[in-house]
């Protein structure tokens, strides 16, 4: 058994195609790909409304003048 | 490969394009260091964060549907519909999209095209610095990067797109498809964005927001020139036979060819290049009474202007068709401050897009009549078909959509960040507990110091 499809390199590499691991899987290996790039939008823009929220009310104003003299 | 010689040459034009690939990586390094140069030290880890997360999204979204885009939209949707046949190859369940000893080069050639995806999203990251939340411009990078971008290639900038076909489109080094449509797509987000904080005062006169670090900015745009270079090599086919073209060249000569498959060479393109480079830098250093951070981005502007024709120009019009553009840009870039009170952080809109927009336009007067493309039924270039094709890409594809999903993001409260924030630096906001560290530790020693400075008196 191999996940390639090939348990050994006794072949002519001209008949030889694909050679990833679960041939035949292309189809719900794009779908676990793009459900993992919309998940990681969906959480970077709850955490960063979130943290905007949180962060418009952190500065005192000290500490913002300081920021401002950082130029 | 079987055989040798067809080893030897499937093995260099994979080699080849890797190369490139590499190359033009540091196109985005040198995005980084400029954007962080340009940016106030308050905002540095935001500004920097914020182009590099724009690599990870627009590769995933160009395996996931980009790639696709290109192959199967050349003609769709107003000349035919969609091209199944090299468009199905392309999918991202595709099995050429992956470990295959039937398919040695789609993995370097996807990862060319990527790599203007990346650029392409990377321009309008540096006009939206220290006011953009990162989520918004993150949408914004894929839809640049693995929509607009690569529909604009598929239409001009491929051998069997209908621009080409029918408008004589001509756009070799990607004057109109990466940086008009860039410029036009980063002047539609900024107009909706809104300038930063205290850039116009209250009648309205801008102010001048000089970048913090020039040293920073200036490595930045070397490198930038040097993955330009890059580009350059990775816009040619390196070696191709009469025969595999197919089309209406005779005899057996191997030659290097355009995207469109017409004969150019590496020797052509070097001259070009270094000369539209220069003839950049000098206009830029006039124009601009020595201003370093213009003479700099001249240089950048006049390879671009220059690069829609610069697979045939000579070298002398490459550098002033290369000089006409700097000028052109750098005035623009100005009377639109003035008129629209519009706040173009690092000069993105004026380098890439006006100076894009103008060397397609010289283009197709310059090129007038030259064959676009090697096969029979093709328009031949001119000054019509490049000016609408200009049009199309910084207007159509590039300030449209991306006007109209600033607005959406505007209207949802989500474009913009809070002006609390603004004012108080993005990297305090993320990271005050290293802020608050640092200043903490920095008042430490200098009481140590003073204690020790009173100890010894």
């Amino acid at each position: 058994m191999s996940t390639i499809g090939y348990e050994s390199w006794a072949v002519d590499l001209a008949e030889v195609g694909a050679i990833y691991p679960f041939q035949g899987w292309e189809i719900p290996m794009t779908i676990v790909g793009v459900i993992f790039w919309l998940g990681w939008h969906r959480i970077q823009f709850v955490r960063e409304n979130e943290h905007l929220e949180k962060a418009r009310k952190m500065g005192d104003p000290e500490k913002v003048a300081q920021q401002l003299d950082r130029y | 490969m079987d055989g040798n010689l067809n080893a030897l040459t499937t093995v260099f034009v994979e080699f080849y394009y890797w190369v490139t690939v590499v190359f033009m990586f540091l196109i985005h390094v040198g995005f980084c260091m400029y954007e962080v140069g340009a940016s106030r030290r308050r905002n540095h880890m935001h500004t920097l964060m914020k182009n590099v997360m724009v690599i990870p999204l627009v590769t995933v979204t160009f395996f996931f549907f980009g790639w696709w885009i290109y192959w199967a939209f050349p003609m769709f949707p107003f000349f035919g519909g969609l091209n199944h046949e090299m468009g199905n190859a392309n999918l991202p369940w595709s099995e050429t999209m992956g470990t295959n000893l039937q398919d040695r080069i789609s993995g370097v050639f996807w990862a060319a095209f990527l790599l203007f995806s990346w650029t392409a999203a990377s321009i309008v990251s540096g006009a939206v610095i220290e006011r953009i939340r990162s989520s918004a411009l993150w949408v914004h990078a894929v839809l640049i990067g693995s929509v607009w971008w690569i529909i604009d290639a598929a239409w001009g900038w491929h051998y069997g797109g209908w621009m080409v076909k029918y408008l004589g489109y001509h756009d070799a080094y990607a004057s109109g498809v990466i940086h008009a449509i860039a410029g036009g797509y980063a002047l539609g987000v900024i107009m909706v964005l809104g300038p930063r904080i205290g850039k116009f005062a209250a009648d309205g006169t801008p102010r001048d927001i000089p970048p913090h670090n020039p040293w920073m900015l200036t490595i930045g745009i070397f490198l930038i020139y040097t993955g330009f270079w890059g580009f350059y090599a990775a816009c040619n086919v390196p070696a191709i036979s009469p025969e595999v073209i197919d089309g209406q060249i005779t005899g057996t000569t191997w030659t290097a060819t355009n995207i469109y498959l017409a004969p150019t060479s590496l020797s052509a393109i070097t001259f070009n290049f270094l000369m539209s480079l220069s003839g950049g830098l000098m206009a830029a250093y006039v124009v601009s009474k020595g201003d370093a951070f213009w003479t700099f981005s001249g240089g950048l502007a006049g390879i671009i202007t220059a690069s829609a024709g610069n697979d045939l120009y000579h070298p002398i019009q490459a550098m002033i068709i290369a000089a006409i553009g700097v000028v052109f840009a750098y005035k623009l870039h100005y009377w639109v401050e003035r008129k629209f009170k519009l706040d173009d952080a690092v000069g993105a809109v004026a380098v890439h897009g006006y100076a894009g927009f103008i060397g397609l336009v010289i283009a197709g007067f310059v090129l007038w009549g030259a064959p676009s493309s090697p096969y029979e039924g093709y328009a031949a270039i001119n000054p019509l078909g490049n000016t609408i094709g200009a049009v199309i890409m910084f207007g159509v594809l590039g300030f449209l959509p991306a006007f109209i999903v600033a607005k959406i993001q505007s209207a949802m409260g989500v474009l913009r960040i809070p002006e609390e924030v603004e004012l108080q630096g993005l990297d305090y906001a993320e990271h005050h507990a290293y802020e608050d560290a640092k200043a903490g530790i920095i008042e430490a020693n200098k009481a140590l110091l003073a204690s020790k400075g009173t100890a010894a008196k």
